[in-house]
């Protein structure tokens, strides 16, 4: 296998931080970092300053979308259940969340962890029987499966599709209280104390589930929390005008709840950013709001907006990197994330500073349905290795 | 009391006073928009009221009426109004429509499009639908209504009637009573009378009041009898029949005795308050048989009246551009 030494790179790892110097890949793995000496094998890369990080591992995408991890950065994705052309491949390494109801049966979680099944999850809604989630968290807990839940409480949620607020009562839109994801959100650290099972909620959004949250880690919980760039970035005046590219599941909050996220960003409370991959096409999003279907086109855009966090001062580059390579990488229990020696090599080559603009109707992604359409951006992927190869 | 733009439309010279493609909401219309609408209406309230009613002025220009929800009123009214003006009015009810079949909205739009309609008027239960056909048309969109959205003409006609009666709308106090979660007539009418500087008061039970809706600058009230007290108007809402039992009132009776509108209750409103209901009434629950024929106190027909008027100047000056009226075109 081929020797590849970048030199001349901002080496940004969540482990060691950020520093300049060179990195030897080797059999597909990291080999060296820092001041390498070349070895009379290698193939050398002059990164001229541009930054060297680690792949973005992204938890919980609705579809393989390799166009879009390609220019998003992303070298490892886990999917949800019910993702079709899980195949891995040479560009890509696939980690698959499975569900843990077929109806209301438990599903065959310790087969699917025989194939490689690295969490257990509740689909695109939460599990409203609070015995039934009981014995899937017991039963994924016994076999160290982590379960990752979506938050949101289907009674109070009921058939709105945004969050209570001026917006929705002026677009005469169903809405459902914030409080829905409190809700949900204590039900399930409940169970997760009774049962023992490790616990990742895919996106928390508002103020009230993350005090919740930051309470529970405080005390020792196994609860980790991921959220997507859309909630970071947006409130729900997005939905203005019924455009629904900005209806996402859980739906965009209101202003203080979305400064609420930035502080748990900031803090620690939130583990992971995540894309929540979900291309929908014209047959799906362009229908009275209502009636279309929720989720964003996340991955070509995930890591340049993530960049803007660091650009705000709100995190570290490093620390960036943590929330969206390591951590997610731990959660799932795979050796990936960092730049330390013996980690395979899925690594990103970055400009951080270039602008683009995001363009709904030029992205990579299967389809273009962004809530950004039009917002100009900074942070563009140069390059991006799977496993030692560079993929194209 | 806001500012408002008391500019009359005459002043404003030519399309510029209402230079919008469409009639989506009242959301977007500025106070001095909403007077020359309710201006333009006053003509056809006296042609309407004479022996011969009619003026050629959309000759040869074709209006679909959309209706996507069962409606029989506002279709009478709409279909009426372009009649009146001369154009040829062709319905379409939802029942034949072929969303049946399973055509999306936008094909649906597209092909009423094909038709080379002149104006189209447009009702649909869901909320933006209307805006969504309008984005794929040619010719100007009337929204009728459309979920729990808006309902601009429902708000003129409003508007109108309180002016007339009232003698101004700022500074009435307009109380908005009943049903106001589910409902596009108390949305488009608070955004129209709180732009004319109404004082707006909205009472509903707390399960039919919309999230957050003092943002859109009124008062709230659960109790219905210290919401009415001094109000100049009080506009009672339907209460749909799915809404009667269960999920959000529990029972007619209920609804009635809390927030029904009787001649005792009337009493704490100002002494010559005006009685509204947009239709159609449920007598003996909203509001008994006593209020909504009270004379000299119930404007409940005379806002049918004022319906017509108000959607013959809306077919009137949307069309204006298309016809190359002087100043429009």
């Amino acid at each position: 296998m081929t020797v590849r030494l970048f030199t001349n790179a901002r080496l940004v790892c969540p482990v060691a931080g950020v520093s300049q110097g060179g990195l030897l890949v080797r059999d597909g793995r990291i080999a060296e970092i820092g001041k390498v000496a070349a070895p009379s094998d290698a193939y050398t890369t002059d990164l001229a300053g541009a930054t060297l990080a680690p792949g973005i591992v992204d938890i919980g995408v609705f579809a393989v979308d390799r166009a879009a991890f390609r220019a998003g950065g992303i070298t490892r994705a886990a999917t949800m259940p019910g993702v079709s052309g899980e195949r891995d491949d040479d560009a890509l390494s696939l980690h698959r969340i499975v569900p843990g109801l077929v109806g209301e049966d438990l599903f065959e979680m310790a087969a699917a962890k025989r194939r490689g099944a690295v969490a257990v999850s509740t689909g695109r809604s939460w599990i409203g029987d609070s015995g039934l989630m009981r014995r899937v968290m017991a039963y994924a807990a016994a076999l160290d499966l982590p379960i990752v839940s979506h938050a949101e409480d289907a009674g109070l949620v009921g058939d709105a599709v945004a969050t209570d607020g001026a917006t929705a009562t002026r677009l005469g839109l169903a809405s459902a209280p914030a409080a829905a994801e409190t809700m949900a959100v204590m039900r399930d650290l409940f169970l997760s104390e009774v049962t023992g099972a490790r616990l990742h909620f895919r996106q928390v959004t508002t103020a009230g589930a993350l005090d919740i949250i930051r309470a529970a880690k405080k005390g020792g919980a196994p609860v980790t929390c991921g959220i997507t760039p859309a909630h970071l970035f947006l409130s729900d005046i997005a939905v203005e005008d019924f455009r629904t590219f900005a209806k996402l599941s859980p739906p965009l909050r209101s202003e203080a709840d979305r400064q609420a996220c930035l502080r748990a960003v900031a803090d620690g409370t939130i583990d992971l950013i995540c894309s929540g991959h979900d291309p929908k096409g014209p047959e799906d999003k362009r229908l009275p709001f209502a009636e279309a279907e929720a989720g964003a086109s996340g991955a070509e855009t995930l890591l340049a907006l993530s960049l803007g966090l660091v650009r705000d001062g709100l995190i570290t580059v490093d620390r960036l990197f943590a929330l969206l390579a390591a951590n997610p990488a731990k959660l799932i229990g795979v050796r990936a994330g960092t730049l330390e020696p013996g980690m395979p090599a899925d690594l990103i080559v970055i400009d951080e500073g270039a602008p683009w603009r995001i363009d709904a109707l030029r992205m990579q992604a299967r389809a273009g349905n962004t809530p950004f359409d039009g917002l100009p951006t900074q942070g563009k992927v140069l390059q991006l290795m799977v496993g030692g190869k560079l993929v194209a | 009391m806001s500012e408002i733009d008391h500019r009359p439309g005459s002043q404003i010279k030519g399309g510029a006073v209402f230079p919008h493609r469409h009639l989506l909401g009242i959301a977007g219309l500025q106070p001095h928009e909403l007077l020359f609408l309710l201006d333009e209406a006053e003509q056809w309230i006296d042609m309407n009221r004479a022996a011969s009613k009619h003026d050629g002025r959309l000759e040869g220009l074709t209006q679909i009426n959309a209706f996507f929800e069962n409606s029989t009123r506002t279709l009478l009214s709409f279909e009426i109004a372009g009649k009146r003006l001369g154009a040829d009015v062709v319905n379409m009810a939802a029942a034949t429509s072929s969303l049946k079949k399973g055509e999306t909205l936008i094909d649906t739009a597209v092909t009423l499009n094909a038709m080379r309609a002149d104006v189209i008027v447009i009702r649909h239960a869901a909320s933006g639908a209307v805006g969504l056909i309008a984005d794929k048309v040619d010719c100007p969109v009337l929204n009728a209504g459309d979920g729990r959205h808006e309902h601009p003409t429902q708000a003129l006609l409003d508007a109108l009637t309180i002016r007339r009666r009232r003698g101004s709308i700022a500074g009435q106090i307009v109380a908005i009573c009943g049903d106001i979660l589910h409902s596009r007539v108390a949305r488009s009418n608070i955004l129209a009378l709180t732009s004319l500087a109404a004082q707006v008061r909205v009472i509903a039970p707390p399960t039919l009041m919309p999230p957050a809706i003092e943002e859109l600058g009124v008062t709230t009230f659960t109790d219905f009898d210290k919401g009415l007290e001094g109000a100049d108007v009080v506009m009672m809402l339907r209460l749909q029949n799915e809404r009667m039992s269960g999920g959000f009132i529990p029972s007619t009776r209920e609804f009635h005795a809390l927030y029904g509108l009787t001649a005792e209750r009337l009493k704490r409103a100002a002494p010559d308050a005006l009685v509204m209901h947009p239709g159609p009434m449920n007598r003996g629950v909203e509001i008994t048989s006593e209020v909504a024929d009270m004379p000299g106190r119930s404007a409940i027909t005379e806002q049918v009246e004022m319906g017509v008027a108000v959607r013959m100047a809306c077919l009137d000056i949307l069309t204006r551009r298309a016809r190359k009226v002087e100043g429009w075109a």
